[in-house]
């Protein structure tokens, strides 16, 4: 530990799910593990925060509220979606947010009701990380943690507000891979 | 007044209204969210008004729409079962069978029986509610059985 204080990186979950009382109870779960918690009751809304549905719009768009929707400024370390949703499912949004050069090394859990084993596979075939199976419980919320860890492990530190870097960035990283935020220090 | 909320919390879930889930709920309260259970319990009750007269109405039709009533069972369900809502859950899952059968008479039999178990859940945490606010913040050791 290089001297002093480690600071907690708060990671950020986007959570999804079109049920009011799911969303409650997956922001309370994720909040007692200390996540930074920001949910959306749709697919669509979710592609909207991600800035996936229309660029133009969501860079201009100047609101009076507390969070400004700016693409560049949100960052978002996990996305948990439930399955069944109208519209955009949580397929679709998987989908999505995989084919995405910018989004698509974001760890994306499906939350489902329904046991359904070819729907299970089709999601981690295509790039979940894990399947939890509702009602969410804490167990679940726990599993979390280390596909966030090893995401930041891979060298995903910059995507972070890093004022503290506990150990200096080994490997080389692709400039596009990463939405670098500081052009300088990225070494201890 | 603990002993009593216990007594309470024990005798719901032997008689079957409530399932781990609802324990699940509980140990997420803290004293920053102390009512936490209550709320997620207010909503339901608030949010599944709709539901419950969409239904309603839907079962009123000639033929039935098998397919949307599933629908609406399917969140029926879902919201039921995220806070241990066990017997509601139980009939929710029986008229989403007779759905699946096409079977309208068992549909609005087994939805009687699911506004029963609904309301009569509604005020037996109601009374469960206003004993936990009265005795105060309690033990998380508190498991049933």
């Amino acid at each position: 530990m290089s001297g002093g204080v480690t600071t907690e990186m708060k990671f950020h979950v986007l959570a999804v799910d079109d049920s009011i009382i799911d969303r409650k109870l997956i922001e309370r779960l994720l909040k007692t593990s200390s996540y930074q918690v920001t949910v959306v009751e749709s697919g669509v809304k979710a592609l909207e925060y991600l800035g996936l549905l229309d660029d133009e719009k969501s860079n201009t768009k100047s609101d009076t509220n507390s969070t400004t929707w700016n693409q560049n400024e949100i960052q978002v370390n996990m996305i948990i979606t439930d399955y069944c949703m109208p519209g955009i499912t949580g397929y679709d949004l998987l989908r999505k947010i995989k084919e995405s050069t910018v989004l698509k090394d974001i760890p994306v859990v499906i939350m489902s009701s329904e046991n359904v084993p070819s729907r299970i596979n089709s999601c981690l075939e295509h790039g979940a990380e894990d399947f939890f199976l509702k009602p969410v419980q804490q167990s679940d919320v726990n599993k979390l943690r280390p596909h966030l860890m090893r995401e930041k492990e891979k060298g995903k530190e910059n995507q972070f507000n890093s004022i503290n870097k506990r150990k200096p960035i080994e490997e080389c990283l692709s400039p596009d891979r990463t939405r670098i935020r500081f052009n300088n220090d990225l070494v201890a | 007044m603990q002993k009593q909320l216990a007594k309470m919390k024990q005798s719901l879930f032997d008689q079957g209204y409530l399932d781990e889930q609802f324990i699940q709920l509980e140990d997420l309260q803290d004293d920053a969210n102390p009512n936490f259970v209550e709320e997620v319990v207010t909503l339901y009750y608030r949010d599944s008004v709709r539901l419950v007269q969409n239904i309603e109405q839907a079962l009123e039709k000639n033929p039935l729409d098998f397919s949307k009533l599933e629908g609406y069972m399917h969140q029926f369900k879902g919201s039921s079962s995220s806070f241990g809502a066990k017997k509601v859950k139980t009939e929710c899952t029986q008229f989403r069978e007779y759905c699946r059968a096409g079977n309208a008479e068992g549909c609005k039999r087994t939805f009687q029986e699911l506004k029963k178990e609904y309301a009569t859940l509604k005020k037996k945490l109601e009374v469960y509610f206003q004993l936990a606010r009265q005795a105060g913040p309690v033990e998380k050791a508190c498991r049933p059985k």
